[in-house]
Order: C-alpha cells, then sequence, then structure tokens
C-alpha cells in the first residue's frame, strides 16, 4: 500500500518544485523564446480575439478598445452576409480558381519532370531547370503588370498577332470569361518549374539498377516511365495533391486584386478580396470580419480533412 | 530453317520498332522541354526587346522577338524619376532590415523548439503551429497592427512579419538533425543557449539558412498587400507600390516629370516606360536566381521532408 502511494501521488508540493526546477534549468531558453512568445502573442493570438467583432456591431473611433465593447448583435452579419446575391457567386468564383488551377496547375511540373530528368546533358538539364524557375521569383505585380501590357487592345502584343491574322481585338482584362483562364495560366507559368523541383529530386532518386534491370527486359522508355517512374514517384504525388486540396478555399488575395477591375466582378470577385473592399475601403469592419471568418473555418476545416487524409495515406501529416 | 528465319526477322523488326519507339519518345521529350523553355523566356526577351528598341518601331507594332534600333533614352527619362530610386530606396530598407529581422527570430523560435529536454517543447510548438491553421483575418490583423499607431510607419513593413511559422519548421527540423553530443559537450564546458545557437547550432544550418534567408528576402522584395494595407504616404512606399501605379494603373507621372509634350510621343513613351521598368524591378532578383540554384533545390526538398 505503502509503496504505490510513493509511486503514484506526486502532491502539489512536489509539482511545484519540479516546475521551478524545469524553469531554473531551462531559464535561457524560455528567455530566448520570450520575444517570439510576445509576437505571436500580439501579431497572432490578438487577432483571433478580435473575430468577436462578427458577432458585435463596431463602433469606429474607440480605437484597439473599441473592437471588445461593440454591442451583441448575434449572428446577423452572417445573415446578412448569406441572404445577399453575392455569398453564392464569392464561394463559387474562390472554389472554381483555386479548383481550375489544381487541375491545370498540377499534372505540367510531373509532365516537365518526367522530361527533363530523361535528358541525359547535365548543362542541358541545370539550364532548362533554370530558366524555368525564374518566374516564380517575380512579384505579383510584375507578372500581372506584363500581363496586362501583353493584352492591352491598343498597344499589346497578343491582339497585334490577332490583328495581323484578320481577327478582332479582344479587350482581354475587361471579359469576365477570360479571367479565370488568365488567372490559370499565368499561375502555371510562373510556378511549373519551381514545383517541378520536388518530383525531379523523386526521379533522381530511383535506383538505376532498375532502370538496367527494364531495360534487360525490353523495355523502351515509354514504358520506362509508366511503369517504373510514374508507380515510384506516386507517393510524391498523392502527398502533394492531399496537400493542394487543403488550399481549395485560400485564393491568393494579392493577384485577384491586382487583375480584376468592375467589370470582371461576376467571375473574379472572390472572399478575400470581398472582405478587403467591405473592410478597409468601406469600414464595415464587423461585417467584414465576419465573412472572412467564414472563410478561415471553412479553410480550417478542408485542410483538418487533407490533413487526415494524408496521415492515413502516408503516415506523413503536414501538422 | 525457314521458322527460325522468321523468328530472326521478327526479332529485328521488334528491335528495330524499339529504337524507332525511343526515337520518337526523345524526340517528344525534346519539344516538350523546348517549348517549356520558350514560353518562359519569351516574355522576357519581348519585354527587354521593347524596351531597348527605337521608339518608332515600337509604335508602329514591329517588335515581336528582337529588338528592331537601338535607343536608351526612355531609360534615361526613367532613371531620372526620383519616385523611383525613392522606392527603390525603401525597398532595400525593407528587404534588408526585414530580412534580418526574419532570420534573427527565426533561429530563436527554433532552437528552444528543438532542444529535446525542454519542458514547455510541446506546447510551444503547438502554440506557434496553430497559427498555421487559423488566423484571425485581415480585419482583426489590421486593426491591431493600425491599433498600435504603426500606419504609415515604416516599422509597419518589419514588425508585424517577424517570422513564418513554416520557416521556423523547417530551421527546427535541421537543428534537430545536429548530433545531440556537441550540444552536452558545449554545456558541461559552461556554455550557456545563446552561446551553443551563435556557436553551434547556427553555424552548423547555414545550407538551411541561406535558403530560408532566400526565400525571406524574396517575399520582402516582392511585398505589394501590407504596404497597400499600411502605407498610405507615397515616399515610404516600396517599388511594388511604384510598379502597380505604373505598370497596371497605366500612370503617366513619369512621363510628366520628364516633361515630355505631344500626344502621339507620349503614347509610345508611356509603353516603353512600362517595359523599362519591369526590366529594372526584375533584375536584381532574376541576378542572383543562378547563384542560389544548388541551395533551392535543398530548400524545397526540405519543406517536403518533414518528420
Amino acid at each position: 500500500m505503502m509503496k504505490k502511494s510513493n509511486v503514484i501521488k506526486v502532491t502539489k508540493e512536489e509539482k511545484r518544485q519540479l516546475f521551478q526546477k524545469n524553469i531554473k534549468r531551462d531559464k535561457y531558453l524560455i528567455l530566448m523564446f520570450l520575444p517570439v512568445a510576445i509576437y505571436y502573442l500580439i501579431f497572432c493570438y490578438l487577432p483571433m480575439t478580435g473575430l468577436i467583432m462578427s458577432f458585435q456591431e463596431f463602433k469606429p473611433g474607440n480605437g484597439l478598445a473599441g473592437i471588445y465593447t461593440g454591442e451583441w448583435v448575434g449572428l446577423k452579419w452572417f445573415q446578412q452576409f448569406f441572404e445577399s446575391a453575392f455569398a453564392w457567386q464569392l464561394i463559387r468564383n474562390t472554389f472554381l480558381l483555386s479548383f481550375y488551377s489544381l487541375i491545370f496547375g498540377f499534372p505540367i511540373p510531373i509532365i516537365f519532370a518526367v522530361c527533363i530528368t530523361q535528358i541525359k546533358n547535365k548543362h542541358v538539364q541545370r539550364s532548362a531547370q533554370l530558366i524555368t524557375y525564374l518566374p516564380y521569383f517575380i512579384s505579383t505585380v510584375v507578372v500581372v503588370g506584363m500581363m496586362t501590357n501583353f493584352l492591352s487592345p491598343s498597344t499589346g502584343i497578343i491582339n497585334q498577332v490577332i490583328v495581323k491574322l484578320g481577327g478582332e481585338q479582344i479587350n482581354f482584362m475587361n471579359s469576365p470569361d477570360w479571367f479565370r483562364r488568365l488567372y490559370v495560366i499565368s499561375g502555371s507559368w510562373q510556378t511549373f518549374g519551381f514545383n517541378s523541383i520536388i518530383f525531379v529530386a523523386a526521379i533522381m532518386g530511383i535506383s538505376p539498377d532498375l532502370y538496367e534491370a527494364m531495360r534487360v527486359d525490353g523495355a523502351n522508355k515509354r514504358q520506362q516511365v509508366w511503369f517504373l517512374v510514374l508507380p515510384m514517384i506516386k507517393s510524391t504525388i498523392i502527398l502533394l495533391l492531399i496537400m493542394s486540396l487543403g488550399n481549395l478555399l485560400s485564393v491568393g488575395f494579392e493577384k485577384v486584386y491586382l487583375m480584376y477591375n468592375p467589370s470582371v466582378y461576376e467571375t473574379a470577385d472572390v472572399i478575400s478580396t470581398y472582405v478587403y473592399r467591405q473592410g478597409i475601403e468601406n469600414k464595415n469592419f464587423s461585417f467584414a470580419t465576419a465573412v472572412g471568418l467564414f472563410n478561415s473555418l471553412v479553410g480550417f476545416t478542408i485542410v483538418s480533412i487533407s490533413n487526415w487524409f494524408s496521415r492515413k495515406f502516408n503516415e506523413t501529416s503536414i501538422w | 530453317m525457314k521458322s527460325q528465319i522468321k523468328s530472326k526477322k521478327r526479332f529485328l523488326n521488334e528491335f528495330r520498332n524499339e529504337v524507332f519507339g525511343d526515337k520518337i519518345f526523345d524526340i517528344c521529350v525534346w519539344i516538350l522541354i523546348l517549348l517549356a523553355v520558350c514560353v518562359t523566356l519569351y516574355p522576357f526577351l519581348y519585354v527587354i526587346s521593347i524596351s531597348i528598341s527605337s521608339g518608332t518601331a515600337v509604335s508602329k507594332g514591329e517588335v515581336f522577338l528582337w529588338p528592331i534600333g537601338f535607343e536608351l533614352d526612355t531609360y534615361k527619362i526613367v532613371m531620372k524619376n526620383k519616385q523611383l530610386w525613392t522606392s527603390y530606396g525603401n525597398t532595400f530598407i525593407y528587404t534588408v532590415f526585414g530580412t534580418f529581422m526574419n532570420v534573427v527570430f527565426t533561429c530563436i523560435a527554433a532552437y528552444p523548439l528543438s532542444r529535446k529536454q525542454f519542458f514547455l517543447r510541446k506546447k510551444l510548438n503547438f502554440f506557434i503551429a496553430f497559427t498555421m491553421y487559423f488566423s484571425g483575418g485581415l480585419i482583426p490583423g489590421y486593426m491591431v497592427v493600425t491599433g498600435l499607431g504603426l500606419y504609415n510607419s515604416r516599422l509597419a513593413m518589419i514588425i508585424p512579419f517577424l517570422l513564418s511559422t513554416y520557416n521556423v519548421m523547417i530551421c527546427r527540423s535541421a537543428m534537430e538533425a545536429i548530433p545531440e553530443d556537441l550540444f552536452e559537450n558545449a554545456s558541461l564546458e559552461g556554455a550557456n543557449d545563446f552561446q551553443i545557437l551563435v556557436k553551434i547550432a547556427i553555424p552548423l544550418i547555414k545550407p538551411t539558412l541561406a535558403v530560408l534567408t532566400l526565400y525571406y528576402a524574396v517575399a520582402r522584395y516582392n511585398d505589394f498587400f501590407n504596404a497597400m494595407l499600411y502605407l498610405g504616404k507615397t515616399e515610404l512606399q516600396p517599388l511594388q507600390m511604384y510598379l502597380r501605379k505604373t505598370l497596371i494603373l497605366a500612370s503617366t507621372d513619369i512621363l510628366k516629370s520628364a516633361g515630355a509634350t505631344g500626344a502621339a510621343a507620349a503614347a509610345q513613351s508611356t509603353l516603353k516606360i512600362r517595359y523599362v521598368c519591369i526590366v529594372i524591378a526584375t533584375l536584381p532578383i532574376l541576378a542572383i536566381c543562378p547563384f542560389l540554384q544548388k541551395y533551392l533545390v535543398k530548400g524545397t526538398m526540405l519543406g517536403a521532408v518533414k518528420e
């Protein structure tokens, strides 16, 4: 009896002592982490408490404290959002933009990686890779700027070519039909080279013996790719696919904001740009916070689900 | 005898088909790669060509690939523009100080989290990881930053973004890979954690830090959104804000400040000015890329292989 109680029962006093001992031992680590903790508290956790605004009527002019002293209005802002004509359009646009980006953007890096690893000349391989990385490092402003100028109805090269070929000028940047295509194509252009790096590394990791064995068995190159390379990088592909599915409802604000204008809102306006206009431009802080909270919650759910899948699939998770 | 010849023939045929098939495959591979390289390079080449071609060729729409004529007047006009240099200087300040703070904070966040005996390790890991999946969103974040009085202050470009949680995790993994003996020996000899971090951990993870520095620096250089949110004063705005005004909103400020007259001359110069701006703004970042290629490959692998 006595022995048992000795082992299991840790008195409050002992716990306190252990805690003090730990603090004393790790005091430098705690000291080192302190600035980081303060940063997270102020710029990550303090804004989270600000979400309370989405259930209140925020009164501007009260400064920071105003965030917490508004009048309670329950779910008024959420109701207002879902009853408005915009809700469905915004959700649809947000989802479709990332969905199309995924469908068209995902396979290209894989195909490119397979091609580039087939080349035996190291110099060609390295330069082709280097060139295709470049766009990844250019700012969104420059990419959208180039696009705007190339596609300009009067001076853009694309329209000059169309006119020379006898076609009619297209006002690309003001056409709702073109917005998604332009968004997806420019996105692929910017990222395919960089995104292929990981697949190239996976393919390079395949043992040369396996190729040799297949060649001896009489397989040609096409068969090598189909029956050896693709199966070997399957797990990388699936993992990355699951991870990108997690981002399905988080379209980058910047690019849409830079590309769109009121004439293409019908296909271009996404939740984050709507939140920006409502909140920062129109100062409807409470309403915008509510819409943002809805977006965060959906995003959080999708990431959790995709993370659960990736854990199941690969015992690798992104948590 | 006959069947033997037949089988030999069939074998030869198969062999020929196989070689033929491989040839076609190779050709397809080369075509795809060539296509990828051309598609990537063409916009850059076109921008450069326009920026140095003669004004008349540009306005007639004759330039499609290579420059026609040679004229650097537009470069001179743009270079004389004060606002360009102010915004360039601002970007330089934000990039250098911002990246420095980023790297320092990433290290002091990652080191405690990588020490296995640290009793708060698990809790703090969750404390930072949670922010990757949930955040207050745009408006509350904006109100906190402006509420702290950072609106229209250079600090607004640096302090609210001291680190990226994802990069802290990468840095932490790199530090966890350092053999434990090194730390034990150092602490037996009386070194405290700050000394161990500076003298042992940081030198050993230099390649990882190089990649993270690159990522931070590129993000700082390209940052547009935060400048738009927090910097209303033109003299504080970075290069990207300036570029947006010239490239996308098609502002003609540069031309006006250069005192050019005549509608036609103005039209073609505005066009050239935009392309010159793209060249000037993109050159620094593209120029460093070739030197960083070997780190890049390592960098993406870091992100992919985590625990």
